[in-house]
């Protein structure tokens, strides 16, 4: 079992024909997700590769495809609209792995994926993975294995080295949720945290956060209140300094506010185990199961 | 990106905000003739991107012109926080009958702009948040509608009693929600918004910060920037497109992606040592970004090591050696390098690096714990 993406996932890539989209939809095949279509307008007829059908608009991918999921490759000043025209052909699951994307554009697309009841994931996001099952976006695949740790992380490659620290321990992994280091994103920890507890695949959940916002503090009162699976997590920018964009837009302690410090107060005030180093999470899991 | 006071002031009053007079020099003799321009007495304000300019002595007030070339001469060119001042505002003193607080963020619980106004004005916004959140009104607006007559006037209403008074800080409120979604911001403050004694609504000091996602396609604003407000090292950073952030350690980092370089960071600190930097070269493997980082790490005097950090998802760890290895021939580092690489090609990065004699871990903490040895003998 594993949440939001699984064997049954029909993939859409928006931005297929691009630099980035070509080079993720050929890892993504070669993975075994199911790449139902591409999108680029003015190439719609084509195929990618002699295999995956190319549509000029979402809407005709879906009609004639039924892809039910949408991963985003366009560049920044496009991204919010490939995410609006993908909520509207009503595909359900998006996920926007574009980074530099304008706060004011995501301010106006949440309303609208709201509206529809579509979950956005992103953007500024690797994606996702259910190992063996089906990957959307860049994770890498190789260093990921099946099994019932549940991840969700605000970063991409410190996400790497630690789902390779469970790998290489013979933990697997449910699904691993890389969910944006944007300041406005569409799916946030508690969603994942709601979906792993929810999950009979799941028995245990990892949650990597950093500094900036209070995302983190929210998802330590979830789990305080609803989470009855052992969690563990991580926040990275114990040495920002404040006031600074530590590389991630979303990455800033605003005045007083968003601390490593306080972050970790709250997972350890809601009983979460904390790793002090990414390695910490082979250890600390293998108490917990 | 922030903008200096007088920038702020300059769209504030372009998109027809109710303002002083005031200008900005680079000189005492521009300040001067500025103020005689003004009449009467005028404050001359550093401009540079701290707080508590006040307090460093970089606010002064002047009677009169010779005063005002006095105070500019003063203030120009002192340091405050760090940072050199380059240029002053020269404002004419107000007569203040009321200060209150207006401002306007980019919230990312509510995911969407909110409007932040206070009677409790000209004060740090922040501590009376923390300390009094009652005496903020807050009111997120909905983007898809943009801000609606009746929020503007429930905003005034939070700040003045007298109706005249109501309609024009509504209308200040409207203008600076179009000055806001207008120019990508992710903050506009006015603070302190304030009453004369004859009555009339000024917006007196202008804070504006812009979302850097927008400079991309908005080139004009990007014309805004003050390059001289930076640490330099940060400058010559951007312009090699890589995230770069000066520390006071003596670890230089060079790591792919930023979590896990702010991660690497703290193992750094973790192991006893203090990071140099952040830096993230990013997903794309380019050995040029490599080489750039090496040069603009190996220019501060701090690092005594320094460390890479890659984990080849996207980014190629062959293309990193290669980088590694260019720059190396380029010039000379004369501080160890500690190299960690796992992931994608790793077995021909390693190959690159042995052919020119270096060696490569694929352990992040063994790495750490090397580098921060290293650097601690070479202290």
């Amino acid at each position: 079992m594993s949440i939001f993406i699984d064997r049954s996932t029909r993939l859409v890539v928006q931005g297929i024909t691009g630099r980035e989209g070509a080079f993720h939809t050929r890892q993504m095949l070669e993975y075994g997700t199911t790449v139902a279509a591409g999108v680029t307008p003015g190439k719609g007829g084509q195929k990618f590769e002699n295999r995956v059908p190319i549509f000029n608009t979402v809407a005709e991918a879906v009609r004639a495809t039924k892809a039910n999921c949408s991963v985003i490759y366009v560049p920044p000043m496009a991204a919010a609209g490939a995410i609006f025209e993908a909520v509207d052909a009503g595909i359900p699951l998006v996920v926007c792995i574009t980074e530099g994307i304008p706060v004011m554009h995501m301010s106006r697309v949440m309303p609208f994926v709201r509206s529809r009841g579509a979950r956005l994931i992103g953007p500024n996001c690797p994606g996702l993975i259910t190992p063996g099952a089906s990957k959307v976006g860049i994770i890498p695949g190789n260093i990921c294995a099946p099994g019932r740790v549940g991840l969700v992380s605000r970063s991409g490659t410190l996400t790497y080295e630690v789902v390779n620290h469970l790998t290489r321990s013979g933990i697997g992994q449910s699904t691993c949720v890389g969910i944006g280091g944007d300041p406005i994103i569409g799916t946030d920890f508690i969603d994942c945290l709601r979906a792993f507890q929810d999950d009979p695949g799941t028995d245990a959940i990892v949650v990597i956060g950093e500094i900036g916002g209070t995302d983190e503090q929210n998802a330590a009162a979830f789990v305080k209140q609803k989470v009855t699976k052992p969690v563990i997590g991580f926040i990275a920018g114990q040495t920002a300094p404040k006031g600074r964009r530590m590389g991630h837009a979303g990455a800033i302690i605003s005045g007083s506010s968003g601390t490593a410090e306080e972050k970790l107060a709250a997972f350890e005030a809601a009983g979460i185990g904390i790793m002090r180093r990414p390695v910490d999470v082979v250890a600390l899991l293998k108490s917990k199961l | 990106m922030n903008l200096h006071e007088y920038q702020a002031r300059a769209l504030l009053r372009t998109a027809g905000i109710a303002m002083l007079d005031g200008d900005v020099a680079s000189t005492p003799t521009e300040a001067e003739s500025i103020a005689r321009r003004l009449g009467g007495s005028v404050v001359i304000k550093a401009q540079v991107h701290a707080g508590g300019r006040g307090k460093a002595g970089g606010v002064k007030l002047a009677r009169n012109p010779g005063e005002a070339l006095d105070h500019a001469a003063e203030i120009l060119g002192m340091t405050i926080k760090g940072l050199e001042v380059h240029k002053v505002l020269v404002v004419p003193a107000a007569d203040i009958a009321t200060e209150s607080y207006l401002g306007l963020i980019m919230d990312r619980e509510t995911q969407r702009p909110v409007f932040m106004v206070s009677s409790a004005g000209g004060i740090d916004i922040e501590e009376v948040a923390a300390k009094t959140p009652e005496k903020i009104l807050r009111l997120p607006v909905d983007p898809t509608y943009g801000l609606l007559p009746h929020q503007a006037l429930t905003l005034a209403f939070a700040l003045y009693s007298d109706f005249t008074q109501v309609k024009a800080a509504a209308r200040i409120i409207e203008q600076l929600y179009a000055v806001f979604t207008a120019n990508g911001c992710s903050l506009a403050e006015i603070n302190p918004l304030v009453t004369t004694p004859s009555g009339q609504v000024l917006a007196l000091d202008a804070k504006i910060v812009i979302d850097d996602n927008e400079l991309f396609w908005r080139p004009d604003l990007g014309l805004l920037r003050d390059d001289t407000a930076e640490e330099p090292s940060e400058a010559v950073a951007r312009r090699a497109n890589l995230s770069f952030i000066k520390l006071e350690g003596n670890v230089g980092c060079v790591v792919n992606g930023a979590g896990l370089a702010m991660a690497t960071m703290d193992l750094v600190k973790y192991y006893g040592g203090e990071p140099a930097n952040f830096l993230d070269i990013g997903g794309s493997s380019n050995p040029e970004k490599v080489i750039s980082a090496l040069k603009i790490i190996t220019s501060d005097p701090n690092v005594k090591a320094i460390l890479f950090n890659i984990f080849g998802g996207i980014t190629r760890t062959d293309d990193v050696a290669n980088g590694i290895v260019a720059a190396t021939r380029q010039f000379k580092v004369k501080v160890p390098i500690v190299i960690r690489l796992t992931g994608t090609n790793e077995a021909e990065a390693i190959k690159i690096l042995e052919a020119v004699g270096m060696r490569a871990l694929s352990d992040m903490d063994q790495a750490v714990e090397q580098v921060v040895r290293l650097a601690r003998e070479a202290a």
